[in-house]
């Protein structure tokens, strides 16, 4: 065996640090979608190596339900400290006021899909032409399709069966006035894959990940951590749970599950022996079978 | 899982269902254990609903609303897996005629690629044009899967058969190293185990083979190709004075030290330091992506591209390429186009159409003149500047071009430079 050869977590961050130059050097104005989750700690990661020692020229972008974990905003401002990066807010929160979209009803209201207004109209706002995410292929159906740079329309909605195709390391970014492009430079990695990296560089990651004592009420199959924002039904119990989440989104739809897990090896051990995948924790995605190629369409994350 | 050293393996599968292409990558996943178990009850679910017997593995890699209700894969679909050892990247494309351009697609970052073929009916039209795909697309490595061998009683003649089929194409095509394996997909024989149905097959199962496929030299090590992205000029008091030349390494070694010319401008200079992040390096090799920073402060930008003095891609203005055509709107012999090459981004016209290629008969067509979505034709482009290349057979990253239709902005055309 030569040893000219990388390993696979050493090939998939050069592969995403050549997205995020590639990024740079196509768009006037690209922004990192930060939501404060794993994967876009890892993308934001990767942004501050590809351009080392210059400062990462992409600014943070949090859409903000107003349903957020605490400790996720507490995480971000401190990350958006060190970095001396600008932090953009598309509050959702501001939209429902606007009268731009109304808050679901009912015991299972999420603000999930409302923050796809959210986000076009802050992309639109800050004359962003490349929102980078940290979507994954390995976590949907729909986003198994997805391209490193996958175009938006004028009204932010992607067409998967019109994509461009993608060929070696050549990557089109060209758009007209009013489109835009999402770029997803960690595609190739699995949810191991994220996690054995998190461990190797040793990165921070929000508190939530980690096991810890919470209330929560048993619901859809999970634990939903009890808040504000948590309407209880009349035959739900609350308890004390140790627990810990696999991702995080809205506190309202993030389910968490029992683990004593409370070190990065010790998740890197549990999530190698899990039988589950990690969005069936998450209700936003049990809503039909096509819940997410759905959202996409219509420009969700 | 001891899985740091282990090696990232990208394969490509062309076919449609009828191949047993869908089941074979289900009973991959299943038995390599990759599939979770909310996946495994939802697909039971769906089998049940849809009256299958049994679990069909084949509906694990179903995709959009569209593709589900039809039964068929419009677009390139990734999926992963891991064993312990290596990573798997499947490109899943469709194998019809009119998805050319997807399998092409899947096809160009391929380390491998696994042709179908179904016991019952041998060497057709399609394993033809896979296989051509492949070869021109020089994908090193060719897993041919003979699959439903349980519906000819796991013949080992007609096995046989059809590998001697196979040869006669593949001596006609640019194949280097083809593996040939007899399985059934539906019952798992030869995937992921061994096949106690077939005792006179001494090869290894197909994932084994994967597993195994020696990949480390797939990517040129001798041509040091190093096209800059960007420039990193930090604006901080502290690193003030670094200028970094930021890119991969698409092919070969660069040390500290090497004497390096950067092209088209010719200025020659050495390297001082190989950077990536907070890591200095002696030496860098592809695909790293890395900042190099030079001895002497020379004008480079995107587009540029490092290279060793003494081993130089050819700098040219015109050349041949074997256009494969990925858009609904056919080709304007004559107009421009913009064509990227590595970082390079240059203006483009087809000057001439050599020849077309029948894909099907893998024979040259010198009559017909057009090229429409999925043609396959050797043409002479012309650039606005000369473009840093190699031929594609030498150097897959330094071989390659797009076209983009400036009217619309889509992605038109694939090239390898021949």
């Amino acid at each position: 065996m030569n040893k000219y050869y990388l390993n696979y977590l050493d090939e998939l961050e050069s592969e995403a640090i050549f997205v995020l130059r590639e990024v740079a050097a196509q768009f006037e104005n690209p922004v990192i979608l930060f939501s404060g989750g794993k994967d876009s700690i890892v993308v934001t990661y990767l942004a501050q190596k590809a351009f080392y020692p210059a400062k990462m020229p992409f600014a943070l972008l949090h859409v903000d339900t107003g349903h957020n974990f605490p400790e996720t905003i507490e995480f971000r401002d401190k990350l958006v400290n060190s970095l001396g990066v600008q932090l953009l807010v598309g509050s959702v929160q501001d939209s429902i006021d606007d009268g731009r979209v109304a808050e679901e009803k009912g015991k299972n209201a999420s603000r999930n899909v409302l923050q796809i207004t959210t986000l076009l109209d802050t992309v639109e706002k800050y004359k962003i032409d490349c929102a980078i995410g940290g979507g994954r292929r390995d976590e949907e159906k729909a986003r198994a399709k997805e391209r490193f740079f996958s175009h938006r329309d004028e009204f932010g909605q992607w067409d998967p069966k019109n994509q461009r195709p993608e060929l070696w390391n050549l990557f089109n970014g060209k758009q007209f006035k009013g489109e835009h492009f999402r770029a997803f430079p960690i595609s190739n990695w699995t949810e191991m894959d994220v996690w054995n990296y998190i461990n190797r560089e040793q990165l921070a990651i929000p508190s939530l990940y980690f096991a810890h004592e919470r209330e929560v009420i048993w619901r859809d199959d999970a634990w939903i951590p009890l808040s504000e924002h948590i309407k209880l039904d009349a035959n739900e119990v609350v308890s004390t749970k140790r627990i810990r989440f696999r991702t995080l989104g809205d506190i309202t739809i993030t389910g968490g599950i029992e683990s004593e897990a409370d070190t990065l090896e010790k998740i890197v051990d549990e999530v190698s022996t899990m039988r589950l995948t990690e969005r069936g924790n998450r209700s936003d995605d049990k809503r039909s079978e096509s819940a997410m190629e759905d959202r996409k369409r219509e420009g969700y994350f | 899982m001891e899985l740091h050293n282990s090696q990232l393996l990208r394969f490509t599968t062309a076919g449609s269902v009828d191949d047993g292409k869908s089941t074979l990558i289900g009973r991959l996943l299943y038995d390599s254990k990759s599939i979770f178990e909310d996946q495994l009850s939802s697909i039971e679910n769906t089998s049940k609903r849809k009256g299958h017997e049994g679990v069909d593995l084949a509906l694990f890699t179903d995709g959009l609303r569209d593709e589900r209700e039809q039964g068929i894969t419009i677009d390139v679909a990734y999926r992963y897996f891991t064993t312990p050892k290596r990573k798997f990247i499947i490109a899943d494309t469709p194998g019809h005629i009119q998805y050319t351009r997807n399998m092409v697609t899947g096809a160009s970052t391929a380390n491998a690629a696994i042709i179908l073929i179904d016991a019952r009916n041998g060497v057709i039209e399609q394993t033809k044009r896979h296989s051509f795909i492949a070869s021109l697309l020089q994908i090193p490595h060719i897993i041919v899967c003979v699959n439903k061998m349980d519906l000819v009683e796991y013949s080992e003649k007609r096995f046989n058969e059809i590998v001697e089929e196979f040869e006669v194409i593949s001596s006609k095509l640019m194949i280097k190293d083809v593996h040939f394996i007899p399985i059934s997909a539906l019952d798992g024989d030869n995937v992921v185990n061994r096949s106690e149905n077939m005792p006179w097959f001494s090869g290894a199962p197909m994932l084994h083979t994967l597993e195994t496929l020696h990949i480390s030299s797939d990517i040129n090590k001798v041509d040091a190709r190093f096209p800059v992205q960007t420039v990193i000029r930090p604006q901080s008091e502290e690193h003030r004075d670094y200028r970094g030349y930021a890119g991969r390494l698409e092919s070969g070694i660069l040390r500290v030290g090497d004497d390096i010319t950067v092209l088209p401008s010719g200025f020659t200079s050495k390297i001082k330091t190989i950077d990536c992040f907070e890591n200095t390096y002696q030496e860098a090799f592809a695909p790293m992506s890395v900042s190099i920073t030079l001895e002497n402060d020379i004008d480079i930008s995107r587009g540029d591209m490092i290279v060793r003095t003494n081993n130089q891609p050819t700098c040219s203005q015109e050349f041949d390429v074997m256009l494969c055509w990925l858009n609904n709107n056919s080709a304007r012999p004559g107009a421009k186009y913009s064509i990227k090459h590595t970082s390079n981004d240059q203006k483009a016209i087809i000057k001439e159409i050599v020849y077309k290629m029948d894909i099907n008969a893998i024979e040259r067509n010198n009559e017909d003149k057009s090229i429409n979505m999925n043609d396959i034709c050797r043409v002479k482009i012309r650039t606005t500047k000369p473009l840093m290349i190699d031929e594609y057979r030498d150097n897959r990253m330094t071989g390659s071009i797009i076209l983009v239709d400036d009217a619309t902005n889509e992605t038109v055309a694939a090239g390898m430079v021949i």
